[in-house]
């Protein structure tokens, strides 16, 4: 792990509906990631875990306070700005995947190369390197649906990685896996989506993958309660 | 093509049975749209029929004429006066009018009476049997070889007729270009016989056909005729009066739109629907797309140019379903009028993109509101 920091959330706060109905989802919540590590984001529903996350990833505005990625204060950008940050430095792993059904599971892959405006030719030939990475080659025709849950993840996975994001947001990807295909994800990530170039983040309930944290943020009403070492969990 | 363009492609013609669906809503309403303008197009040529056939290039007339079939009979001084105006080439009279002939069979059939000027026979059509100069014979008529013929019992040269207790002689069968909207067989003959043939009032020159000098001299003409007291309108402006009358006086017109509209609302509604449908079942998706990355106006172009990609293939396969339709009808009943023109494919072109917009404009607002962080929640 590099002692550089990849994100710097400072006095995140994020409040939903007005008046009476205004609920607190985050409350002031400072912390530092860094390249090369994994940090799990983990706490019981409500939380507060994925919107968090979704400010960080530069998807949902925050109201109080500031995310600098890269020492880039993201939510001082402007919307097509934002867009291509999350297009360029973000790779995302959706909870249900967001494949979609009616493309192959290389184009699947492809589609952040074409949202950077690469010719399709080329997007697909570099998918299906991707496609290799995370062993599914074989299956690069096939839509996602003839897809094991496992398989579904992992083009995920590759959807992700292919437009080389220094960082990447899992949100509970092992929760609809079992728990061999769960680990076998887990140790993929660990072993060859993690570098000294990337930050991983990862929000999760599921404790039997704890063991591949490098550190462990835990929340609980919005605000961070602690942190622990994920291997020594 | 544009990877984005691509992409949306593919995420539209993949999903086979929306597509399906939102080409068949399209097709029917362009099929629909195109039917209904082509048979009004169709109508109102045969309703210019006479003027069309004729091909005189002004024509002169009473103010009050709507169409070519209610002629109001012009005195002879406005014949001379016409014939004076500088710039007027010649000038010659037409008779037009209606009569009952009796048919050898003893069958009486009314038929149309086109008397053209003795002189010159300007106008008069061109024969497939027989020769034009013979309506010079005693008694002689010519018969226009159309569907309306049976009606006189197909006769040949040399078949006698009677037309108000006067011997009449076919000699020759003429075709024309465009045949009548009323299903009424057409009789030539020369104006001199029609007059002294069918019952007349005073007044019995019901269109003076002008050949001006030249088409510089149009407009002069037309504005010393109305010094007269009578309108010539060129060709074209005859047509389009006829056009007017039976598009705004007779309700004609008015149905025809009815129907056109409701074809749109088909169309749109079906499309509209489909498409919609289409956007929501990808709703998800879409988010997924802005949470990587897209940009609004990316998404923006990819609905609109699966919008617009559904409207032209089904706009190409509603003008194909409708001209096939109107051929094998025409194979069928060689009269049948309609006619698909330029302008009637440009007004369908137009209304199917109204469509294409309309569904995408319904897609497109959808897909910005939703926000990506509701991608995180599901």
């Amino acid at each position: 792990m590099r002692s550089e920091a990849a994100i710097s959330a400072n006095e995140l706060t994020k409040w939903f509906g007005e008046g009476t109905l205004k609920t607190f989802a985050v409350r002031e919540v400072s912390f530092q990631a860094y390249f090369g590590e994994i940090l799990f984001i983990v706490g019981p529903s409500g939380s507060g875990k994925t919107t968090l996350l979704s400010m960080i990833s530069g998807v949902l505005r925050p109201n109080v306070g500031s995310v600098a990625i890269e020492g880039v204060d993201i939510w001082q950008l402007a919307p097509d700005q934002l867009a291509d940050f999350r297009l360029n430095k973000v790779g995302f792993v959706f909870q249900d995947y967001h494949l979609f059904p009616r493309l192959t599971t290389i184009e699947n892959v492809a589609i952040p190369l074409i949202l950077r405006k690469k010719n399709w030719e080329e997007s697909i030939e570099e998918a299906a390197r991707y496609l290799e990475i995370v062993g599914l080659k074989n299956k690069a025709e096939l839509p996602p649906m003839k897809l094991s849950g496992g398989e579904q993840q992992r083009v995920a996975l590759a959807r992700a990685l292919v437009s080389q994001p220094d960082l990447m947001i899992f949100d509970e990807p092992t929760a609809s896996l079992d728990g061999d295909t769960g680990r076998r994800i887990m140790n993929f990530i660990k072993n060859n989506v993690l570098s000294d170039q990337r930050c991983i983040l990862i929000v999760t309930h599921d404790n039997r993958i704890f063991e591949y944290a490098d550190r462990i943020m835990k929340m609980e009403d919005g605000r961070i309660i602690g942190f622990d070492n994920g291997r020594s969990h | 093509m544009n990877g984005i363009l691509k992409l949306a492609f593919k995420l539209l013609v993949n999903d086979k049975g929306k597509y399906a669906a939102l080409l068949v809503g399209i097709t029917f309403a362009v099929f629909l749209m195109v039917q209904m303008t082509s048979i009004f197009s169709g109508i109102l040529t045969k309703a210019s029929s006479t003027v069309i056939n004729l091909g005189a290039q002004v024509w002169v007339m009473d103010p009050a004429v709507t169409n070519v079939a209610s002629s109001i009979p012009l005195p002879t001084y406005v014949l001379d006066a016409v014939r004076s105006i500088n710039g007027v080439k010649y000038a010659v009279p037409l008779y037009s009018g209606s009569a009952l002939v009796k048919l050898e069979n003893g069958v009486f059939q009314f038929v149309t009476v086109l008397g053209l000027d003795d002189n010159s026979l300007l106008g008069h059509p061109e024969l497939i049997e027989g020769k034009i100069e013979d309506i010079y014979a005693e008694n002689a008529f010519v018969a226009v070889q159309d569907t309306e013929i049976s009606k006189l019992g197909n006769p040949r040269p040399g078949t006698e007729f009677e037309i108000n207790d006067h011997r009449g002689v076919i000699v020759g069968l003429a075709k024309v270009s465009v045949s009548g909207l009323f299903g009424i067989p057409t009789l030539y003959t020369t104006y001199s016989r029609a007059i002294q043939y069918i019952p007349s009032t005073r007044f019995t020159i019901a269109y003076i056909l002008v050949e001006p000098k030249s088409n510089d001299v149009i407009p002069s003409i037309q504005d010393q005729v109305r010094q007269l007291g009578y309108v010539a309108l060129t060709k074209q402006g005859f047509m389009q009066k006829i056009a007017d009358y039976y598009k705004y006086q007779t309700g004609l017109g008015t149905n025809i739109l009815i129907m056109t509209v409701v074809s749109f609302l088909v169309g749109l509604s079906i499309s509209g629907q489909t498409f919609y449908t289409f956007i929501l079942e990808n709703l998800e998706k879409f988010g997924a797309l802005k949470a990587i990355g897209a940009k609004g106006n990316e998404l923006v172009y990819m609905i609109f140019f699966q919008a617009t990609f559904s409207a032209i293939i089904g706009y190409g396969l509603g003008v194909g379903l409708c001209a096939v339709v109107i051929t094998l009808a025409k194979l069928r009943i060689p009269e049948y009028s309609a006619n698909i023109t330029f302008t009637t494919l440009a007004f369908a072109l137009v209304m199917v993109l109204i469509i294409a917009g309309i569904s995408s404009y319904i897609g497109i607002r959808k897909v910005l509101k939703i926000e990506p962080f509701d991608i995180f929640r599901s």
